[in-house]
């Protein structure tokens, strides 16, 4: 171990240490000091997604096992943002907890497994090494969903996770083997040069491509999200609808153009099918929902049937489109996400009606609700517009128009559903609207920040310029 | 020489209209003020710098005035060829803007601090002032012609703000509307312009368009459409933006309605800065209008130009509200302008018309907004804009009395005022090139004189009104811009701009024609004359000579009915023939075909639901049912 490959897994090792950190500290403080416990973590882990932004070098280790560039480091520095401002926001609920419940860094340790678990699942560059990345990222979410251990639908989020995690691991699992079987590898690179079209392999392409569709929500393997987003914490969902599913993504899109690159003529079809019935099914049903928590489970299947679109595209334009479009879908859910907790933690409210006046008395969380939501809704000139527009730029580059088509009807139910919480909000009136609430300042530092990125990314075009000149570095 | 400081010009007066616009609640208005005009005040310095260092040090290069790019940054990237810069250009004529947008709005800034003191909104007032500084600014730098566009609409719309800046009052929020809709109507040839041109020449900057060893102005395009070729149209149609901006025949409509808003604003937009910009749009691309189509579409410029001077100066001498007068009279030097531009060749001394239009624009922007700032001071000791409420004012108000009488012997081309030298340059121009368009002008040098000494007649000799308090003259913050201004007046018309501004950037000696010189300022002395005896003391003659002329009289005085046609075309025949048969289509058929979509969509929606179920054992079944569809119907495929 010299010192080029320390820092080439720099961010892991770090996350590591943290979480030992906590695990040595949680065993020292006092139930009094674990308040400052909280404060320590979230101000250390923001030291860590500072440093991040460092350059770091670039290259394989293990053999080609982890591999890493600047790409990925992009994204994971996203996914690090990511789960600041989800950690800024739980600040609050936490202490609450805490005193509730007698217990506290948990939390913290399940959470940064899990974000272990992401970090290693994007820089695999083998299938053992993916596969383990995957359990690890997957099973303390499903303890996490189960956080509230008292309450009944908690309980069942976490059961119903675990569960169908298990199902779809197994059959990933299965797939790799076949994979394995016909062309006796398990690294990425082997494999591209040797797998051939079979019935065999196009088994394995499939069964692989329904677990992983399992963790980004894509129909029909998505039954589990709308449940579990309710029932677990908010952050919890807010983690998984963002932070596990922006990272899987990337994987998916990865392995599809490496290893299965001599695939398209099935992987395309497949692609196109599934993103136009997630669109359409998730759209669908979250055209109905009441409850905030599930409308914005649908809403997140939604939008990953947007992002087929970009990967349907193997080229340069495609990866762009599909990574900035991660960055942008992550601060707007983030952004929406945050003011249900907001409001969640402090008034036990979560139905849309709940929302009514809302302007009236709490307007800085309405206007980044609906910053949120105007993104995630593509209004331009907030950052989902371009997010959208050039989702739908990579697919229309490879002719796919009547997907393109299909994606901007889609676009405009969602517009429509979107628009009821707005409306809800600013339009309505109540008879008893959630009274003014102050916030603590580090849900007030995470609604910021996550505006801010909005705000940042549609109107600062060199961030997309950056992306640009690095995408080709995920062709091998 | 390094300019990308420039960027702080523009940047300077967003800041401020930020600062003051999010706090306009808990600023005190005397701090709102300060800001505003330190504000501006570093961006006039900035740009006297600028233009000092460019003129004098580091522009020439081989007797041509270069093209220097202060900042240029991407900020959208579609693809290599098609991308929206924005970004500093700095030339002599948008150096010249920069220094009149920024020493006429500092005036504005220290006018407005005695001029609106006061009011309800004064905050929000210099906030509105400062985001129309910024893109103004923003407009005369543009590199390209999007960038100017976006910033054509941004003053559009600090424009509209500013008018209806008393929204209470209906008429304002009338007026507000009118400019808006008018001009906004005009952009739309300009926007389609701008993409024809960008379509055919491939991108949007300035220096390629512009450029006469370009490929653009050598080939043009093959295409062309009745008779005329596409790049043509395409100018047609940014003339037609221009036009609305300039409020040139028969566009003009919403500019004496503008009069509503403060009367300090009055002599910022409406008379100095934004509505000069079709004149700037012109020059910016003259090398287009010059050279497509052997200069074709500069002959409309000039004819419209002509003719919208005689037709607003002829107006202006019937009016009795003042500000109307000098919106009228603004209309009117702005066709002066248009038509030097029309008139105008390339290279050399045929240049002359070039030259002279941004002299004019110079020196009018002077005197013009001297002549507002006067009325306005003088509405603001009266309270009334109406000429009638006036009379005998001298004694009260000499400060106001004097500045304005300079202003309008400098519009009424009297030596050795400014307007004489810069109206005399164009009239020169047009000689050489129609006796037609000579004529014209000459007349309506005549005519400004005459209306312009018919008010400052009306407001400061005359018979002396019976005021309800005795009228007082303004203080000092108001006065100073005037004397400012007055002196530039003075002064202007001996800057030897033909050494400075130059269609092909190359310095010429521009002639003094002794004998234009002598016919163009007799006719202002005798327009001055006439204005004498009508209205010196109170008598009878105006009104025999108004029934004199009858019919016309009336007419005129009703602005020639325009107002009166568009409201019958727009109510009668738009609204209610045309949009009624479209009103129905949407109604019926667009609106209902939606709902039935809508409709159908919450329905699929309802029906749906029961997919999920709540049970995990259901889930599964659908996931492994889903693998194994997913693997079949790719096995069969292969």
């Amino acid at each position: 171990m010299n010192l080029e490959t320390i820092l080439k897994m720099q961010n892991e090792l770090l996350l590591v240490a943290m979480l030992l950190a906590i695990l040595i500290g949680e065993i020292f403080t006092t139930q009094q000091g674990k308040v400052k416990l909280i404060n320590f973590t979230i101000i250390t882990f923001a030291a860590v997604t500072l440093i991040g932004f460092f350059n770091q070098p670039n290259g394989d280790l293990f053999g080609g096992m982890f591999h890493t560039n600047s790409l990925i480091h992009l994204l994971k520095n996203g996914l690090n943002v990511g789960v600041l401002i989800i950690l800024m926001q739980s600040a609050g609920w936490l202490k609450q907890d805490l005193i509730q419940q007698k217990k506290s860094a948990e939390f913290f340790m399940l959470l940064f497994s899990s974000l272990i678990g992401l970090n290693f699942l994007i820089s695999s560059g083998d299938f053992l090494m993916f596969y383990v990345a995957l359990e690890l990222s997957t099973l303390p979410v499903a303890a996490l969903a189960a956080y509230n251990a008292y309450k009944r639908q908690s309980a069942e989020a976490g059961i119903k996770l675990i569960l169908s995690a298990t199902l779809a691991s197994g059959l990933a699992l299965f797939g790799i083997s076949f994979l394995y079987g016909s062309a006796g590898a398990l690294y990425f690179d082997d494999l591209a040069n040797l797998l051939q079209l079979s019935n065999l392999t196009i088994l394995g392409l499939v069964f692989f491509f329904a677990g992983l569709s399992f963790k980004i929500s894509l129909v029909p393997f998505h039954f589990w999200t709308a449940d579990v987003y309710e029932g677990a914490p908010i952050n919890v969902a807010s983690y998984l609808s963002v932070i596990s599913k922006g990272a899987a993504v990337f994987i998916m899109m990865f392995i599809l153009f490496n290893v299965f690159k001599a695939f398209t003529s099935i992987w395309e079809p497949m692609l196109y099918i599934i993103a136009i019935a997630t669109m359409f099914i998730g759209n669908l049903f979250a055209l109905r929902q009441q409850n905030m928590k599930r409308f914005l489970a649908f809403s997140s299947v939604a939008q990953a049937g947007f992002m087929l679109l970009g990967i349907i595209n193997m080229s340069a334009l495609g990866v762009t489109s599909v990574v900035y479009f991660v960055l942008v879908y992550m601060f707007s859910n983030l952004g929406a996400f945050g003011v249900v907790q907001a409001i969640s933690q402090k008034t036990g409210k979560e139905n849309m009606d709940d929302y009514n006046g809302l302007y009236r008395t709490n307007p800085m969380l309405s206007m980044v609700m609906m910053l949120g939501l105007f993104s995630l809704a593509g209004i331009p000139p907030v950052a989902g517009f371009f997010g959208k527009f050039f989702l739908f730029t990579a697919a229309a580059g490879k002719a796919y128009y009547i997907l393109v088509f299909l994606a901007v009807v889609n676009a405009t139910i969602a517009l429509y559903y979107y628009l009821k919480v707005i409306r809800a909000m600013f339009l309505r009136q109540s008879e008893n609207p959630i009274p003014h609430f102050n916030n603590d300042v580090f849900m007030k530092i995470g609604l910021a920040t996550a505006s801010a990125g909005i705000l940042i990314l549609g109107l600062y075009s060199p961030l997309y310029d950056y992306i640009q000149s690095i995408s080709n570095l995920i062709f091998n | 020489m390094d300019f990308s400081y420039t960027v702080l010009i523009p940047l300077i007066p967003l800041f401020v209209f930020l600062v003051v616009g999010i706090f306009s609640n808990y600023l005190n208005p005397k701090v709102a003020g300060a800001i505003g005009v330190l504000g501006l005040s570093t961006t006039t310095l900035l740009s006297l710098y600028t233009a000092y260092k460019y003129f004098f040090e580091v522009g020439k290069v081989n007797e041509v005035y270069q093209t220097i790019i202060g900042t240029k940054t991407t900020w959208i990237h579609f693809s290599e060829v098609l991308h929206i810069d924005m970004g500093v250009l700095l030339d002599p004529i948008s150096i010249m803007m920069l220094v009149v947008v920024s020493s006429i709005s500092l005036m504005v800034h220290i006018y407005s601090l005695g001029y609106m003191k006061g009011e309800i909104g004064f905050n929000r007032y210099y906030a509105f002032l400062s985001l129309f500084t910024f893109s103004m600014y923003s407009l005369v730098v543009a590199t390209n012609i999007f960038q100017m566009y976006i910033f054509w609409e941004l003053v559009g719309v600090s424009s509209f703000l500013l008018i209806g800046y008393y929204y209470d009052k209906p008429s304002a929020v009338a007026a507000a509307k009118k400019a808006f809709i008018v001009t906004r109507f005009a952009d739309i040839g300009f926007l389609i312009g701008i993409l024809i041109l960008s379509f055919y020449a491939g991108t949007f900057d300035f220096q390629e368009l512009n450029n006469p060893q370009g490929s653009l102005i050598l080939n043009g395009v093959g295409s062309s459409f009745m008779g005329l070729s596409v790049i043509a149209w395409a100018l047609i149609l940014m003339f037609m933006g221009g036009a609305g901006k300039s409020a040139m025949f028969p566009l003009h409509i919403w500019l004496p309605d503008a009069m509503e808003g403060p009367t300090p604003v009055s002599a910022l937009i409406h008379a100095a800065t934004m509505v000069v910009a079709g004149v700037y749009l012109v020059a910016r691309m003259f090398p287009l209008y010059y050279f497509i189509d052997g200069g074709f579409v500069l002959q409309i410029v000039a004819y419209v130009g002509a003719f919208t001077s005689l037709f607003a100066g002829v107006i202006a001498c019937t009016q009795n509200d003042i500000k109307r007068v000098l919106a009228f009279s603004t209309m009117s030097q702005i066709g002066y302008m248009m038509l030097a531009l029309g008139v105008s060749g390339f290279s050399g001394h045929e240049g002359l018309g070039y030259m002279a239009a941004m002299f004019h624009l110079f020196t009018h922007a002077m005197f013009k907004a001297l002549l507002f700032l006067g009325a306005g001071s003088v509405i603001h000791a009266v309270h009334s804009n109406m000429m009638k409420d006036m009379g005998g004012l001298r004694k009260y108000m000499p400060i106001s009395n004097i500045t304005f009488l300079i202003a309008a012997l400098a519009i009424s081309g009297i030596p050795p005022f400014a307007g004489f030298f810069s109206k005399d340059e164009i009239l020169v121009a047009a000689l050489e090139k129609s006796p037609l368009l000579f004529a014209i002008e000459w007349a309506v040098a005549g005519v400004t004189a005459f209306y312009m000494f018919r008010i400052y007649f009306g407001i400061f000799w005359g018979k002396e009104n019976s005021y309800a308090h005795t009228p007082h003259e303004s203080p000092w913050v108001m006065t100073i811009p005037l004397m400012f201004l007055a002196l530039m007046s003075i002064v202007a018309g001996f800057i030897p701009f033909s050494e400075f501004i130059a269609a092909d950037r190359m310095p010429f000696e521009a002639h003094f024609n002794i004998l234009v010189s002598t016919v163009s300022a007799s006719v202002g002395v005798v327009g001055i004359v006439v204005a004498w005896i009508f209205y010196k003391s109170e008598n009878n003659i105006p009104e025999r000579v108004s029934k004199a002329f009858g019919a016309f009289y009336t007419w005129a005085f009703h602005k020639f009915y325009f107002d009166e046609l568009y409201l019958f075309v727009t109510k009668k025949i738009i609204f209610n023939g045309v949009s009624a048969s479209f009103a129905w289509f949407d109604k019926k058929v667009v609106d209902d075909g939606m709902i039935g979509i809508g409709n159908a969509t919450l329905n699929t929606s309802e029906k749906i639901k029961k997919l999920q179920s709540g049970k995990f054992q259901d889930y599964a079944t659908w996931f492994i049912l889903g693998a194994i569809a997913l693997t079949l119907y790719f096995l069969s495929k292969n």
